[in-house]
């Protein structure tokens, strides 16, 4: 279980090789980058700045994973996120977890990044020819989270 | 307590951080906003749609109806937007 809030840019290989290294239970490892895009809408963006809160960011993706080993058994996890100024085409946050099979793996690390989108504490500003602008948090995030929210109230009521 | 304003609501409130007294007559979070309104400008401004801000006590997501004590450390800021 690996958390790093970072303004320094990952080696997204190294990164998961190390992960894994060693463990040889893991039969599937799943990751997913998010990188900056250079559009907002229809807007073009020079650049965005990630804002945290140093202490209570670690806090929550300590409890993301902590709730992501809870419902799929993982052999490994890691949360990368970065915070600063970032431009089109830099990555932004790497989230991996791995697992004896893929179903746990697929299914942990799409958890993670969903889960984390709306609950660590991040906000994005960018920079549109309109000056800056702070990012709007999406509906389709929400929807995207609370997927897994149902999903575990389905496993509750059936225990 | 400690109170730190993060995102848009810092550029509003125009400052990050401060330590004040709790104010009198505060016990809650919902009074801590309200009593926030009640410093005008650009705090009044932050906190006028209060449904948009988001608090935490101690580093923790907190519900309007929590209490607050003088040794809180309490943050207001927009929905999250990282990943």
């Amino acid at each position: 279980m690996t958390i790093k809030v970072q303004a320094e840019d990952f080696d997204v290989g190294a990164e998961l090789v190390a992960l894994t290294d060693g463990d040889h239970g893991v039969g599937g490892l799943c990751s997913f980058v998010g990188l900056v895009r250079d559009m907002a809408g229809t807007e073009p963006i020079g650049a965005m700045t990630l804002e945290h809160y140093p202490g209570m960011t670690e806090k929550a993706l300590v409890e993301i994973e902590a709730e992501a080993c809870e419902r799929w058994p993982l052999s490994s996890t890691l949360i990368i996120h970065r915070y600063g100024r970032l431009e089109p085409g830099d990555r932004i946050v790497l989230v991996a977890a791995a697992s004896a099979h893929r179903e746990a793996a697929f299914d942990g690390c799409h958890f993670l990044i969903d889960w984390l989108k709306t609950r660590a504490p991040f906000w994005k500003l960018e920079d549109t020819p309109d000056g800056g602008q702070w990012v709007s948090a999406r509906a389709d995030d929400d929807k995207a989270a609370a997927r897994w929210a149902a999903a575990s109230d389905k496993t509750e009521a059936a225990e | 307590m400690k109170l730190l304003y993060f995102a848009w609501v810092r550029e509003k409130t125009g400052i990050g951080e401060e330590t004040i007294t709790m104010p009198e007559g505060v016990t809650t979070v919902e009074d801590l906003v309200s009593w926030m309104i009640t410093r005008g400008g650009g705090f009044e401004a932050a906190f006028a749609d209060k449904s948009t801000v988001r608090v935490a006590v101690n580093q923790e997501y907190a519900k309007i109806d929590w209490p607050v004590t003088d040794d809180d450390e309490i943050a207001f800021f927009p929905p999250v937007t990282g990943g």
